[in-house]
């Protein structure tokens, strides 16, 4: 599988994002910068967590109207794989890759721990390993991981089983609506996330629950 | 240009005396902005006046130590081609003004301390004190501090891994705020500020310069009388996301070979460091003010010399490197612009408009500032051991102690801040140190903070003594190498002859404890004049330490991990209770005698534990300190969620002291019982004290005649307090 | 020509930071404070003498980038 993880101005989970490939698939992902035009010939295009443009603004708001963004939407809509984790999830809605917001988690602050997630949907080509229903911990760190989306949106997500993972009950950290944590798009080849998994690949850092989540992508996409 | 009267000379904070030495320096009146130059070099934040005679009893030296006290930030060698390169530094009355920009401000400063240095930060600490809970602006502040803190380092994606909260009354009109930066680097690349040579340009690197936080002294002067509100000078503003993109352009210039020199404007950011970067390279520096990057219109030369806006560097490339340099400014977005050029004259030229607006010998600034043997009245160490009353119930007052402001979990702080960026952070908050790996290695950094004031206010030589003896310790108790320490000494005002015991006393204290424990001070930074209504804080020398470990998969962490396990106390328990967290919390006294240290005893005992984990063979350390024995076996139980069977051992039979003594040098091991017995016979033969107080197990701690309490119970208690303060809750107020 | 742009929550979107802010005034004993709902204010120079011109430049840069209008909903104010 080849990769590709997008470098926005403070970025900053790009080197852990890059890590994470390379410990999985064996192979440097390309670095891109958000100022190129094209993305080179890759299978997944990883959106890395961070603070893009300082979260000013709204986060994402200014990353999504970046040069590289094009590319990226060209390549999801072709069916290339985007994988948007924590502030690349707020990119892609900010693009409309992905339906709703996120917005300032419920109690103001930022939020750093494990949570516990559900599997909530196995058909997908960043789930396929996952059992459905399977409980799993990554971490997040985000202070806007508040997931709104009108009603409508919400069945119509949930509807097309485009719900991949929900806070486990009891353990939503930022009031997202329905519990969400990740969703699909319409093509189930764009997922979005607020926890980390590239953050919970080596047993040494609190975790391996994320590796499914790559395999499942090497699995397909190799 | 102002005319310099008196009044003018005492709004810059210098006496009479120092404007004649600077009159005799110069051989001739400064202008205004000479004046504020000199204010600001020879203020005690950049001079040291106070404690530079003091400072250099302390041992700076060891075959590791890359570069010591002096430059931006010391530098450890730790194997391989890496060095570790780390500083802490306060940023206190900032912080009280306004907490949420003081606090940031403070880690973007010490950030860049490291990284103008060659590092990429990898971690960050802070060491945090407030006034007391019930004082009406301290949730204010905490609130505040704390979401500054996690709101700079976690945009620039350096975990903030740990760090201490205190309160105390004294901290009311005076809180601290000590952040610590540890930064990684290669050893043969490392960034130093001395300007060396002739002809070479200097640049200007990072944000634009605005009116930012020019001294309150200036405020009054006459040049602000008749201006605006708006031009008033303001509180400095941080940007992490520029810091991120000078961080990122930092290194990549660094990867070229064009910088002969780079340091960051922190304190009276140009003025600093132009004068620095002379200094230490024995040339001189001209600057052009017109050439610098302004953010406001009209701006004086005063102004943009005193200015401390945030996010700037100044850097001496090498003659003709400029295209190069800047053209990875401009990639990443940054003002970029060549405002001046060494000289071999050794003096600061500033000039403006087109004239010359200062030129004074960079040696005055530097070498020739005054440097003071302040008076001091050597004090009377509190002395004896409180009395208490042996029927109060040992568990309730555990549960009372887990649940009290200073021993509560610190959660609602840690988990503001994001600690697992960088996939390296191997060890999180709430253990004895972080752990945080030398990424694509098998080592790993462990990182502290530690400094008990109560004690150090009892007895400041003692005091300082245990901060640098438990941060060793909770380095040793990871498994890792103690190495260095940066020192950030907090302390009330130097003229009192009183404080200015309190500060060499707890200087001799650091030093006595780092020659005896082989553990140099490579960095550090003094707060002076810290005071609320007129008295001083408690004598607060915050140590910042860093150790190595070759193997991070042999750690130790405090968390019981199986049922069954001995636990094991290495160290002798007399039952020390004056200063203890106990007879505060539970007899509401303040009192008795500060616990001393046997450095003798504090190393054979450590590297006696520090082996056993390297060994493999110990898995789960605590070192014991605030509270005693029952805090940090309580602390074991609840991280690994394991209860735990103990009774009174060895020679102090009465519970309470045995307990709740802060007798140092102490640690708890938990381990299978052969292990144990093993350990238990090998530490008999090495002269260690050594006793087995029981095994882990249950969903309770049970103390032998004493009784037990569910960890759940005190779980409530000790992760509830400081979330229920947070939100204004009712919640028990004490100390 | 200069333009100020509000940016707001649209109504039914929760607003927890103008729920704190409405917590903290009650606190304070602003009794009278009901619903308080936090927004934004950008300030922008514009090189457009056109008035009419300069609402729809403004509206598309609301559009483009200020607002986002899936949760915030914006006003225009032009001042010559």
């Amino acid at each position: 599988m080849k990769s590709a993880v997008v470098v926005f101005p403070a970025s900053n989970c790009d080197r852990d994002a890059a890590t994470a490939l390379e410990q999985m698939t064996g192979s440097k992902p390309h670095m891109v910068w958000h100022q190129e035009k094209d993305l080179p010939d890759v299978d997944l295009v990883v959106l890395p967590g961070g603070f893009s443009y300082g979260d000013y603004l709204r986060c994402g708001a200014m990353a999504s109207q970046s040069a590289i963004m094009r590319a990226v939407k060209e390549h999801a809509e072709k069916g290339g794989a985007v994988l948007g984790i924590c502030n690349g999830f707020q990119v892609l809605t900010e693009t409309h890759l992905l339906p709703g917001a996120l917005m300032r988690n419920a109690d103001l602050k930022f939020v750093c721990r494990p949570v516990g997630l559900e599997v909530n949907e196995t058909q997908s080509v960043y789930t396929r390993k996952y059992s459905h229903g399977e409980r799993v911990v990554f971490p997040v760190a985000h202070g806007d991981g508040n997931y709104f989306a009108d009603d409508e949106t919400l069945n119509r997500l949930e509807g097309e089983g485009r719900v991949v993972f929900r806070y486990a009950e009891g353990d939503n950290p930022n009031g997202s609506a329905r519990n969400i944590a990740g969703i699909l798009n319409e093509k189930r080849n764009v997922l979005g996330l607020m926890p980390h998994p590239e953050r919970v690949v080596d047993p040494l850092l609190g975790g391996t629950d994320g590796r499914k989540l790559f395999e499942s992508l090497i699995e397909t996409l190799s | 240009m102002t005319q310099i009267t008196p009044d003018i000379v005492r709004e810059h904070g210098l006496s009479e005396e120092e404007y004649a030495r600077i009159i005799r320096l110069m051989n001739r009146e400064p202008n205004f902005v000479e004046l504020g130059i000199f204010s600001v070099m020879w203020s005690e934040h950049c001079s040291y006046k106070s404690t530079r005679f003091h400072l250099r009893k302390l041992p700076t030296k060891a075959p590791w130590v890359l570069q010591g006290p002096g430059e931006n930030a010391g530098v450890i060698d730790i194997g391989d081609g890496d060095a570790c390169i780390f500083k802490m530094e306060s940023h206190n009355h900032p912080s009280f003004i306004e907490p949420y920009q003081g606090a940031a401000t403070g880690v973007g400063g010490i950030m860049r301390d490291v990284f103008t240095m060659g590092a990429r930060p990898v971690a960050m600490m802070n060491a945090l004190r407030f006034g007391e809970p019930s004082h009406p602006k301290t949730r204010h502040l905490v609130s505040g501090v704390v979401s500054g803190i996690g709101g700079y380092g976690n945009c620039m994606g350096v975990p903030t891994v740990g760090g201490e909260v205190n309160f105390h009354r004294s901290y009311n009109g005076n809180i601290l705020v000590n952040a610590m930066c540890v930064g990684l680097a290669r050893a043969d690349n490392i960034f130093l500020s001395a300007a060396k040579g002739a002809g070479n340009p200097v640049v200007y690197i990072g944000s634009k310069t605005g009116r930012d936080g020019i001294h309150g002294a200036t405020m009054a002067s006459a040049e602000f009388d008749d201006a605006s509100e708006e031009k008033r000078p303001t509180v400095q503003v941080g940007d992490p996301f520029t810091e991120k993109l000078l961080l990122e352009a930092c290194l990549e210039l660094m990867a070229t070979d064009a910088i002969i020199a780079i340091q960051d404007m922190g304190a009276a950011g140009l003025t600093s460091s132009s004068a620095e970067m002379g200094d230490k390279g024995g040339s001189g520096i001209e600057l052009d003010l017109d050439k610098v990057p302004q953010r406001e219109a009209n701006m004086t030369a005063y102004e943009m010399m005193l200015s401390e806006s945030q996010e700037r560097m100044l850097a001496v490339l090498k003659p003709g490197r400029e295209a190069e340099a800047e053209r990875i400014f401009k990639k990443w977005e940054l003002d970029f612009a060549v405002i001046g050029i060494t000289t071999d004259t050794k003096r600061l030229v500033i000039k403006h408009h087109g004239g010359v607006v200062a030129d004074l010998p960079i040696t005055a600034l530097s070498d020739e500032a005054p440097v003071y043997e302040r008076a001091y009245e050597t004090q009377r160490p509190k002395s004896g051991q409180p009395k208490f009353d042996a029927k109060k119930s040992v568990t309730d007052s555990l549960v009372k102690i887990l649940s009290s402001p200073d021993m509560c979990s610190r959660r609602w702080v840690w988990e503001q801040y994001d600690y697992t960026v960088m996939a390296d952070t191997a060890q999180q908050p709430g253990g004895d140190a972080a752990v945080v790996r030398v990424h694509g290695t098998n080592k790993a950094l462990a990182i502290t903070t530690d400094v008990s004031p109560r004690y150090c206010k009892a007895d400041p030589f003692e005091g300082a003594k245990q901060a640098v003896a438990e941060a060793w310790r909770n380095i040793t108790a990871v498994g890792a190498r103690p190495l260095a320490v940066t020192d950030n000494l907090n302390f009330g005002n130097p003229q009192k002859p009183e404080i200015m015991w309190q500060i060499v006393a707890g200087i001799d204290g650091i030093g006595a404890a780092c020659c005896a424990l082989d553990f140099p001070v490579i960095s550090g930074n003094c707060s002076l004049y810290n005071e609320t209504n007129g008295e001083g804080i408690h004598p607060t020398p915050a140590i910042g330490a860093v150790g190595l470990m070759a193997n991070v998969h042999r750690m130790a962490t405090v968390a019981f991990k199986r049922p069954g396990d001995a636990i094991i106390l290495i160290g002798e328990t007399r039952g020390h209770l004056g200063q203890s967290i106990y007879v505060r919390e539970i007899e509401g006294r303040e009192e008795g005698a500060a616990p001393p240290v046997d450095l003798a005893a504090e190393k054979k005992n450590g590297d006696f534990v520090r082996k056993l984990i390297e060994d493999g063979r110990i898995d789960t350390a605590h070192d014991v300190s605030d509270g005693g024995v029952l805090v940090a076996l309580a602390e074991m139980a609840l991280a690994g969620n394991i209860g735990a069977e103990v009774g009174v051992a060895g020679e102090t039979p009465e519970a309470i002291p045995f307990f709740y003594g802060e007798d140092q040098g102490r640690y708890l091991l938990a381990a299978p019982p052969d292990v144990a017995d093993k350990i238990d016979q090998e530490a008999e033969k090495s002269g260690i004290v050594v006793a087995l107080l029981g095994k882990t197990g249950g969903d309770k701690i049970a103390i032998a005649r004493e009784g037990e309490v569910l960890l759940s119970k005190l779980r409530k208690a000790h992760e509830g307090w400081f979330p229920a303060y947070m939100s204004g809750e009712e919640v028990p107020l004490t100390n | 020509m200069k333009a100020r742009v509000f940016v707001t929550l649209k109504n039914g979107v929760l607003d927890p930071q103008g729920k704190a802010i409405g917590h903290a005034l009650n606190g304070l004993g602003f009794g009278a404070v009901g619903d308080v709902r936090a927004g934004k204010v950008i300030d922008l120079e514009l090189h457009e003498s056109n008035a009419e011109k300069a609402r729809a430049s403004v509206k598309e840069m609301c559009e483009k980038l200020l607002a986002n209008t899936v949760i915030e909903k914006y006003e225009i104010e032009l001042k010559a």
